[in-house]
């Protein structure tokens, strides 16, 4: 079947059997690799991707059932090639990374998060990715992840919308806006 | 890729898709796919075809209607979770939402798939027949309902027929002044299928006395079971009372034994869960909390 469909803002088609899932056609399809495989039935999160700016398990949705969403992987939130998005930028700084499986479907719990509420509690945090499952037990530097990634756009003044808006450069990056620098960034390099 | 294959057709009305599966019984409605889609993976299912009514105006949205709050089949349940006129209205299908699954599969999850889906052990279907909800059908004859005491039979079984699919959820809206609901589960990990789970609901008067009560558990028999408190109506609830009337009621409670936990174990969990149920409940209907309560 032939299926067209939005991905980080660019419409994209492919011919798949109706049972190639979201997962699967992101990855052979569309080359984006960001989402992984891990158990394939709904369990464990790795293959996270947001519809309508929503995580969902992108191994328990057909392709044929996506058209008409907006579909964002990991590859989507960073703000321009080579740059990384706050919370990537959080996660890298506080180790959150560790074997980085778990990661693009954590990030993009948090992300979803964040663009809810700008002060989650760390209850919150736990709830927001409790269906994300992280093999190597990492999780507290994952949720000091999303505690510090908070903070920072918090600080940043940046407009946020409350879901992911199509377009623009990849799909509704958590970057702040163009020309309002973040509290504590570092100065630039000259 | 897992499932077998299958054909994929998104049909236009509810009319076609009630034909679509009567004309194949080996096809299957999909929605949101929070549970079908696994059990297509594991090839625990293989139907031919998969309807998918996801998209069918006929099955969107909440309202009300008559003194019960409507819920469309293909209403996600991360939509009935933030829903104002749930969380004013359906306060016991608003207290068990937060447990449904994880919330990536709450954003694909829908109530009526749910409910079709009759997990023992799920909360949509324990707030259906506690309350006694009327299930919604859409048939090749026509809409028709059933009382949800009814319309679960067994473990995933229900009384749905080939070429009919659950098109909506009626949820009684209890009118009485002061309302409160209790909902305990417990299991494994959080958001896990629950080894029991219980789920109260109580009315009181302005002196305090019961005049509604309702008590269902989930998770210990083979469906979703509503246990007859009716002895606590009329009189102020304490502790005792309501561990009398919760003992007695599960008396003939059927628990099923499985890898994870014994019947026994489940019945003990299942009577415990529902007298702080219906502890939490009162509380939160606005009596002072109980004397001795545990």
């Amino acid at each position: 079947m032939k299926v067209e469909l939005r991905v980080n803002g660019v419409s994209r088609t492919a011919d798949v059997e109706p049972r190639k899932t979201l997962l699967d056609t992101l990855r052979e399809n569309f080359l984006l690799n960001g989402a992984h495989a891990g158990c394939e039935h709904g369990v464990c999160g790795a293959c996270t991707v947001l519809v309508d700016g929503e995580p969902v398990r992108s191994c328990l949705m057909f392709a044929v059932q996506a058209d008409g969403y907006e579909i964002t992987t990991i590859e989507g939130l960073a703000p321009a090639p080579g740059e990384l998005s706050v919370i990537q930028d959080a996660f890298c700084e506080t180790h959150g990374l560790q074997c980085g499986y778990c990661t693009p479907g954590m990030i993009l719990s948090a992300h979803a998060l964040l663009q809810h509420t700008h002060t989650p509690s760390r209850e919150e945090i736990v709830e927001a990715i409790s269906g994300n499952i992280c093999r190597c037990t990492g999780y507290g530097q994952i949720v000091e992840a999303v505690q510090f990634a908070a903070g920072r756009l918090q600080k940043s003044n940046a407009l946020r919308p409350n879901h992911v808006s199509p377009g623009h450069h990849g799909a509704g990056h958590d970057a702040p806006e163009e020309g309002v620098l973040e509290a504590d960034a570092p100065k630039e390099i000259v | 890729m897992k499932p077998a294959p299958f054909e994929y057709v998104r049909p236009q009305s509810l009319a076609e898709a009630c034909e679509l599966l009567a004309g194949d019984e080996d096809a299957r409605a999909i929605a949101g796919g929070q549970t079908l889609v696994p059990m297509l993976a594991m090839r625990l299912a293989r139907p031919t075809k998969l309807i998918d009514i996801m998209r069918l105006p006929e099955l969107a949205g909440i309202r009300t209607e008559g003194g019960a709050v409507v819920v469309g089949a293909t209403t996600r349940q991360v939509i009935a979770e933030r829903d104002p006129l749930v969380r004013a209205q359906l306060p016991a299908l608003a207290a068990v939402l937060p447990w449904v699954g994880h919330p990536a599969t709450r954003n694909r999850g829908t109530v009526g798939g749910s409910i079709a889906n009759a997990d023992p052990s799920a909360e949509i279907p324990l707030v259906a027949v506690t309350l006694g909800a009327e299930i919604m059908l859409a048939t090749p004859d026509g809409p028709s309902s059933m009382p949800a005491d009814d319309f679960f039979i067994g473990p995933m079984l229900t009384t749905i027929a080939p070429g009919e699919c659950v098109s909506a959820v009626r949820f009684p809206v209890w009118e009485h002044r002061s309302v409160g609901v209790g909902f305990f589960e417990v299991s494994a990990r959080k958001s896990d299928f629950a080894f029991a789970s219980a789920l109260a609901q109580v009315a009181l008067d302005e002196d305090g006395r019961c005049i509604d009560i309702a008590l269902g558990v989930g998770g210990v028999g083979d469906r979703p079971l509503r246990l007859d408190v009716s002895p606590l109506l009329g009189t102020r609830l304490d502790a005792a009372s309501v561990a009398e009337a919760v003992h007695a009621s599960a008396g003939d409670l059927e628990a099923s034994s499985d890898l994870h936990a014994s019947a026994s174990y489940r019945r003990r969990v299942a009577i415990t869960l529902g007298k702080r149920a219906i502890e939490q409940a009162i509380t939160e209907a606005g009596a002072r909390p109980l004397k001795g309560a545990a």
